[in-house]
């Protein structure tokens, strides 16, 4: 059974018809790319992975259980996890909180210990720490624990995201665009970063990405959308040669 | 790395001890003051007033602050409070002889009253977002009010008796009247106490200060920092949105019991609108999120129009440039500089501290 099922999945807004007919599956541990021209619906499927939209159409399976109509943080506890094209940390926190937070369901302690610090309050704030510092590591983020997200550089800023969503101790983690903005040098260290994440973590990857040379260098399988439909489908070498795709890319 | 850590963790208790020391000197201070004869009877009067206030500023802060929604009727939950704990202590009277204890017992029912009217105003208000929700706040707390305005309620020997609109009930023979509608509350025994006001600040900050540190306190803000990215992470946002307003609620209840038992007549209109932006001012000319400037503006902009009157005929007017400076202050770069400076010289210190080999936390 592979782990997400994504079988004809649909939405429309009014009379835009912005996703038709999607079908995907997801094998454990895999890494998985969806790509496809501007305005394909790419974010848009994320959207619905994650409940943020409620498909018109379709299913959506994790390891068996049914998503649609759960909440998006209901999805997450479920162990679905994400970033943003448009990064969205919690900027005023500091780098460790904005981990602790993606912590908030892996470590917990009553209410009544968050308002007096009794009980297990101050061990399992120890835990929480160790472990978001231990995340932090992994992107070497570490040293700028204690700094405000806000002030992280962009390209850090996208590795705290991913880190935030690692916290949550997801089995799926969703990347939208997570080279977007970077240089090529920073692009090849975040291919890195993912394939350390998913070997460490042991997490199926599924991410939105234009970079051709990410997509091909670390992806097992491609998933291409057009207008809201499946294009083509297959390993980066079949499906970058396919002439369809090409058109759809760079046109006729 | 522990050099970095023990950085944050010390400007965290930094600002918890500040906001306890303030409040513990002034404390000590106002009771020198006092024994010394060097307070005005009219000053002696805003002592508990201020306390009540400095608990209001805090617990809002939690909503505006913290929460980062703006609420406009925090003194509808201040009126909960205040009516509330003078029907407790009232019915009370016979049955818990001592004052302190009967005011706590009141502070505590005010609390809970009001943290109940938190959740039915929160489970709508709370839907909404930004304007829409400061606006429908308002209005929340002026129907409070008006609902006090209506509210009879009187006791004799067979108990409690409740009626809205209209007087609608006969009391026995040596029966009293609580709440008489409009006219609200008269002959109140006052046994709010300087002392015990601060004993409630010092509960307040306890509470609040413990919230902020910890992980609701972290689900709270990232509510207030990023909405969808909290919800992407496994936070359920209405929940948290419910619990800062029912906590804050529950604390401006508080505040109003203490400044009820204040006064020997309350009367509904005093927690009005202007009593919501009153405390608001507060908030935002201590800085939002900031426990101990909030603290600091409700006691020198409760005490100050008191300090002016000697200058009767211009008051306001220095209030209001005193309010506009403080405004100016808090978006000027004269503060970010200190700020930062402080913040450096902290760097400067751990680092110093680390090499010599006693640094980490």
């Amino acid at each position: 059974m592979p782990m997400l099922e994504v079988t004809e999945l649909g939405i429309s807004f009014g009379g835009l018809r912005a996703v038709d007919e999607l079908s995907m599956k997801i094998e454990q541990g895999g890494l998985v790319g969806l790509i496809g021209p501007n305005g394909a619906g790419k974010t848009t499927v994320f959207n619905m992975l994650t409940g943020v939209y409620r498909p018109t159409d379709g299913g959506i399976r994790l390891d068996g259980e049914n998503l649609i109509g759960k909440k998006p943080n209901e999805i997450c506890r479920m162990g679905v996890a994400r970033t943003f094209q448009n990064i969205r940390l919690f900027p005023n926190l500091p780098v460790l909180d904005n981990v602790k937070t993606g912590l908030h369901n892996q470590i917990t302690y009553s209410l009544f210990e968050s308002l007096t610090h009794f009980g297990g309050y101050r061990k399992k704030e120890r835990a929480m720490d160790e472990r978001a510092l231990d995340i932090l590591k992994v992107f070497d983020l570490d040293g700028m624990a204690s700094y405000q997200a806000a002030n992280l550089p962009y390209g850090k800023q996208r590795k705290l995201e991913i880190a935030r969503a690692l916290a949550t101790d997801p089995k799926l983690l969703l990347l939208d665009e997570p080279a977007a903005g970077m240089n090529p040098n920073e692009t090849a260290e975040l291919m890195e970063t993912i394939q350390l994440v998913r070997k460490k973590f042991g997490v199926t990857i599924l991410l939105i990405e234009h970079d051709m040379k990410l997509v091909s260098g670390i992806c097992e399988y491609l998933y291409v959308l057009n207008f809201g439909r499946l294009l083509a489908e297959g390993t980066p070498g079949e499906v970058l040669k396919n002439p369809e795709v090409v058109t759809a890319y760079l046109g006729e | 790395m522990n050099k970095l850590k023990s950085y944050a963790a010390s400007k965290r208790g930094r600002d918890s001890l500040l906001s306890y020391g303030i409040v513990i000197i002034a404390y000590i201070a106002m009771q020198a003051v006092i024994a010394g004869g060097g307070l005005s009877s009219s000053l002696k009067g805003q002592l508990v007033p201020i306390c009540a206030y400095i608990v209001m500023a805090v617990s809002l802060n939690l909503t505006v602050g913290i929460l980062g929604e703006l609420s406009l009727g925090h003194a509808g939950f201040m009126s909960v409070g205040a009516f509330t704990g003078i029907v407790v202590t009232t019915a009370l009277a016979d049955a818990i002889p001592s004052a302190p204890v009967r005011l706590a017992v009141a502070i505590a029912a005010g609390g809970v009253i009001a943290a109940i009217a938190g959740v039915i105003v929160g489970v709508p208000v709370l839907r909404l977002k930004g304007d829409y929700l400061a606006i429908v706040t308002l209005a929340f707390g002026e129907i409070i009010k008006n609902v006090v305005n209506v509210l009879y309620i009187g006791r004799d020997a067979s108990g409690l008796h409740f009626s809205l609109l209209s007087q609608r009930f006969e009391l026995a023979e040596g029966g009293k009247m609580i709440i008489n509608g409009p006219m609200g509350v008269s002959g109140v025994q006052k046994i709010s106490t300087f002392t015990s006001g601060v004993v409630l600040i010092l509960v307040t900050l306890f509470v609040m200060l413990n919230l902020i540190n910890s992980r609701t306190g972290r689900a709270i803000m990232s509510v207030r920092d990023n909405k969808i990215a909290a919800d992407s992470i496994g936070i359920s946002t209405t929940r948290y949105k419910l619990l800062a307003f029912v906590v804050s609620a529950a604390f401006a209840g508080m505040a109003g019991t203490l400044y009820g038992m204040n006064f020997s007549t309350v009367t509904a209109a005093k927690f009005d609108f202007n009593t919501s932006i009153l405390v608001l001012v507060f908030v935002v000319l201590g800085g939002l999120g900031n426990i101990w400037g909030s603290i600091i503006a409700a006691a020198l902009l409760t005490v100050l129009p008191e300090l002016l009157r000697a200058v009767s005929d211009y008051r306001m007017l220095i209030y209001a440039i005193l309010l506009i400076a403080l405004m100016l202050f808090n978006n000027s770069g004269l503060k970010r500089r200190i700020i930062e400076k402080r913040g450096l010289r902290q760097m400067e210190k751990l680092e110093k501290a680390d090499m010599a080999g006693k640094g980490g936390a």
